[in-house]
Order: C-alpha cells, then sequence, then structure tokens
C-alpha cells in the first residue's frame, strides 16, 4: 500500500472516481439547472425555450448571463455576446480533450457537446487515458441529465428548492474544481501555470467583460513553451506505470 | 429570448466547443504544442476556482465562499474523497452564510 502522505505515491492517488464523483457533480448542477428553470421563466420565457436553451446550449454560465440580460432589459445582441464570451474558454477545454477523445469524427461531434467546466477538470484528473475518457463521458453525461432534468423542473414552477446559494452550492463548484485541481499542480510547471492564471483572472475581473478574466488565464500555458529538464514530469507525458496498481481500482 | 436567438446561442455555444475538439484535433502536434495545451487545464481551473470564490460580477468580494472553498482546499490536501470535498465545501459556506 501507498502512504498517502508519501510525497513520491504515483500519480492516480489523487484521481476522484468518475462515477460518484460525477454524480455527485450533477445533482449539484441539477439544483442550478432548477434555479436557471425558474430564472428562465421569470424572464418570460416559456417551458419549451428554457428546455431548448439547456438542450442545446449546454453551457450554464452562458445561459444564466444571456437569461439575466434579457429579464434586465438588455438587447438580444448585449446577451449572446456576453453568452458566447462565456462560452469561449470551452474551446480551450475542447483543445485539451482533443489530444484524449480521439475516436471516430461522429463520436467526436458528440462529445463537443459536452465539453464543459465538469467534464474537463474530471477528465483531466485522471491520469491514463481509458480513465480520462471514462471520466469524460461520465461527467458530462451526468452533468447534461441533471441539468437539464433541473431546468424542466424550475421552468414548469418547480420552485420549491429555493435558491442554491441558501445551501452553499454556488461554493460547490469551485470546492469541487479544488480536488480535480489537485492532479495538476503536482508538478512545477502546473503550479507556476496556475498561479499565473489566477493572477490573470483577478487581475482582470474588474475591468473585463465576465468571461474575459477566465479565458484570458490561457495565456498562462506559455510556460509550456520552457523545454522540460529530463526527468521532469510534465502533465501530458505521464507515463503510466502503475495500471496494475490494485489500489487504483479500489480508490474513492 | 426569440427562438431564433436561442438557435444561434446553441450554435455558437456548440461551434466554439467543436472548434477545439474536432477542428484541431486528432494532428499531431509539435511537442512544444502539446505541452501547452497540456496546461490548458492547469491555467483555467484555477482561475476559474478564483473568480467563483473571489469575485461577484466585476468586483472582488470576500465572503462565505471564501470560508467553502478554503475548507476544501485544505479537505482536498487532506485527500478527502472528491464527493465529500464538495459537500464540505457548500456545508461550509452554507454555515457561514447562515451565522453571518
Amino acid at each position: 500500500m501507498v502512504d498517502p502522505s508519501d510525497s513520491a505515491a504515483p500519480p492516480g492517488d489523487d484521481a476522484p472516481d468518475p462515477v460518484t464523483g460525477s454524480v455527485v457533480l450533477g445533482l449539484a448542477v441539477g439544483v442550478f439547472g432548477v434555479s436557471f428553470g425558474v430564472l428562465a421563466a421569470a424572464a418570460g420565457l416559456s417551458p419549451a425555450k428554457a428546455c431548448a436553451m439547456s438542450l442545446l446550449v449546454f453551457t450554464g454560465a452562458s445561459q444564466f448571463a444571456a437569461v439575466g440580460i434579457v429579464d434586465a432589459g438588455g438587447s438580444t445582441a448585449t446577451a449572446l455576446g456576453s453568452a458566447l464570451l462565456l462560452g469561449a474558454r470551452n474551446g480551450a477545454y475542447g483543445l485539451r480533450m482533443s489530444t484524449i477523445l480521439r475516436g471516430r469524427l461522429p463520436t467526436r461531434l458528440v462529445a463537443s457537446h459536452l465539453v464543459i467546466d465538469e467534464s474537463t477538470a474530471m477528465a483531466t484528473a485522471q491520469h491514463d487515458p481509458t480513465q480520462q475518457r471514462r471520466a469524460f463521458w461520465w461527467a458530462g453525461v451526468s452533468v447534461f441529465v441533471f441539468w437539464n432534468l433541473g431546468t424542466l423542473l424550475g421552468a414548469l414552477g418547480g420552485d420549491a428548492i429555493g435558491d442554491p446559494e441558501r445551501y452553499g452550492l454556488d461554493a460547490a463548484f469551485p470546492a469541487g474544481f479544488v480536488a480535480l485541481v489537485v492532479p495538476h499542480l503536482r508538478s512545477l510547471e502546473g503550479r507556476v501555470t496556475a498561479a499565473i492564471g489566477v493572477a490573470i483572472a483577478l487581475l482582470l475581473t474588474p475591468v473585463a467583460p465576465a468571461g474575459l478574466p477566465v479565458l484570458a488565464a490561457s495565456v498562462a500555458v506559455l510556460v509550456g513553451l520552457r523545454r522540460p529538464a529530463a526527468g521532469e514530469a510534465s502533465p501530458s507525458t505521464d507515463p503510466v506505470t502503475d495500471d496494475d496498481d490494485p489500489s487504483r481500482a479500489a480508490a474513492p | 429570448m426569440s427562438w431564433t436567438a436561442i438557435l444561434v446561442l446553441g450554435g455558437g455555444c456548440y461551434l466554439l466547443k467543436v472548434a477545439g475538439l474536432v477542428l484541431l484535433g486528432g494532428r499531431e502536434l509539435p511537442p512544444v504544442v502539446n505541452r501547452c495545451v497540456a496546461l490548458l487545464p492547469a491555467a483555467l481551473l484555477p482561475a476559474l476556482i478564483a473568480v467563483q470564490t473571489l469575485t461577484t460580477d466585476d468586483r472582488w468580494v470576500i465572503d462565505a465562499r471564501v470560508a467553502g472553498v478554503g475548507a476544501a482546499i485544505v479537505a482536498a490536501w487532506r485527500k478527502v474523497p472528491f464527493p465529500a470535498v464538495i459537500v464540505i465545501g457548500a456545508a461550509v459556506t452554507a454555515a457561514v452564510r447562515a451565522l453571518a
């Protein structure tokens, strides 16, 4: 067995189980789906429109922004612009996922719709390609199902759950992402990239439109231009050396 | 919102996702590009955590979320299982909010 406090523990011991992790993430997303449905109804959208948005747009931040702007009396053009800017980081996630999801074109066209914060975070927290793909599909499908179910409930007037903030659910996502980011912080390169990304996003928040601060944080990947020293772990080239490690199959 | 706007938004959001995954995917990229692409989650996810925890709209804000996410960081560092980290983050935030 590997001592959890051993810093030389093999990669994989900090990767969450994709199945339970995806269901828990999905449940939290579902509650926000309800509040999206309620907001959409308040903004004058029919249940059919609210559900179509969740099915077709499937990007929570973009949907909340678009409906929020319309509700506040903003123009459709402003709503679309803000929503697309918030959705742009999914393009960056897609770039990363393209090195993991190398299936046939139809499969990748379906997978594209599921490329969001949660599925990318869950997939890239895993260490071997099979687990990465499994985590991507579990998280993507789970979030898709719960988000759409929640939207339907909320749009039909199911405001029984109330404000998700009362349950601290607005902190559930950053909390979950914290756990999923840990594997990225194993390398010095990852830690430097993360620190620069955080600095960019926070510094831009007061001056840039919503969505741009996180998107602009991707500039931090230029840390990768530095050639890694021999023997230094790099996130893309981590060799899978412990496939037969029985502790992995039973990992939480 | 009109049906047209919903369809345009759905199409636009899908194009953004597909651009990375399909148009540029499946090609052999130079190692330096691969290194940078592999770092994208390391750049974006911590930035997203920071924005979701420390900002509201375009302002920096310190509120109950900081306590919740702080507790989640300690939990993740102590290798608490993932679902429990989420619950701890939400519960601590809700508790601090209820007390405040």
